[in-house]
């Protein structure tokens, strides 16, 4: 920033400022919610979605202080790779998350995939059974069957002992 | 005004960084650490790029560029791995 500023600098460096000032309350943002919601769901959610907007306003700052036109791409492609990996990250945890159960299912208003594992658990062999479960979620390629304990067959498929699995819902 | 929003967003991400690391520590799942570790990682690539808007330098703009591209594949990896184990309900 110059430390003099007329015209359009002065309007430019302000603006600058703002964004700066906003991006870092959006990292406090994350951590806030981090630090008071109640479980990993929610903040799952704090997490990963305020950050997201941060960075975008720091790279524009970035952006308007280096006034350098080959600047916007590499910055463009930060914020797009952003967009892209942070919901991946999010999804997987989120996911592992629901398959250890480390949700409290009274603070959910919401739990579609809770139908679909009691579907599979009364109608095994069926189209919504463990194994297609598996791949609704995506871990179909890796054959572990990790639902299959949630849905209450196939415990000891692998016999190594996990007799724990049995004690989920269904 | 440079020093001024160097103070404020030093002071905003020392509070956050803070708070990241107290639920590193607290937990109390290895999946709240992993997010908590991606709220750091995004904490110290804001601090990179304020930095370099307020110095008016790109010495770290690739930095930034290669942690958008490749921070996420730890929380993710931990994330797969995590899945398998299981036996505690709603220790969240």
């Amino acid at each position: 920033m110059t430390p003099d500023a007329g015209g359009v600098d002065a309007v430019i460096d302000a603006l600058t400022a703002v964004f700066l000032v906003l991006g870092a309350l959006m990292s406090l943002t994350a951590t806030i919610g981090l630090l008071r919601f109640p479980d990993l769901m929610s903040r799952m959610h704090a997490a990963t979605k305020p950050q997201v907007l941060g960075l975008f306003l720091l790279l524009v700052a970035i952006g308007l202080q280096m006034r350098q036109w080959w600047v916007w791409p590499v910055l463009v492609v930060a914020w797009i790779f952003q967009l892209l990996t942070v919901p991946v990250s999010a999804h997987m945890v989120g996911r592992a998350g629901y398959r250890t159960k480390h949700l409290h299912p009274e603070l959910l208003s919401v739990d579609e995939l809770e139908a679909v594992v009691r579907r599979s658990a009364n109608d095994p062999g069926e189209p919504g059974s463990a194994v297609e479960l598996d791949n609704v979620l995506g871990l179909g390629e890796t054959g572990d069957g990790a639902l299959r304990g949630t849905a209450g067959q196939n415990l000891d498929d692998r016999g190594d002992g996990r007799g724990d699995q049995g004690e989920s819902k269904g | 005004m440079k020093d001024v929003v160097l103070i404020v967003t030093a002071v905003v991400l020392t509070v956050a960084a803070a708070g990241a690391i107290v639920r590193i520590a607290v937990g109390p799942s290895l999946l709240d650490r992993v997010l908590a570790s991606d709220v750091l990682l995004g904490i110290v690539g804001a601090a990179l790029a304020i930095d370099m808007a307020v110095n008016r330098h790109l010495n770290n703009l690739f930095l930034l560029v290669a942690l958008t591209l490749i921070g996420f594949i730890g929380s993710v990896t931990v994330a797969r791995f995590v899945a398998d184990r299981r036996g505690q309900a709603n220790d969240s």
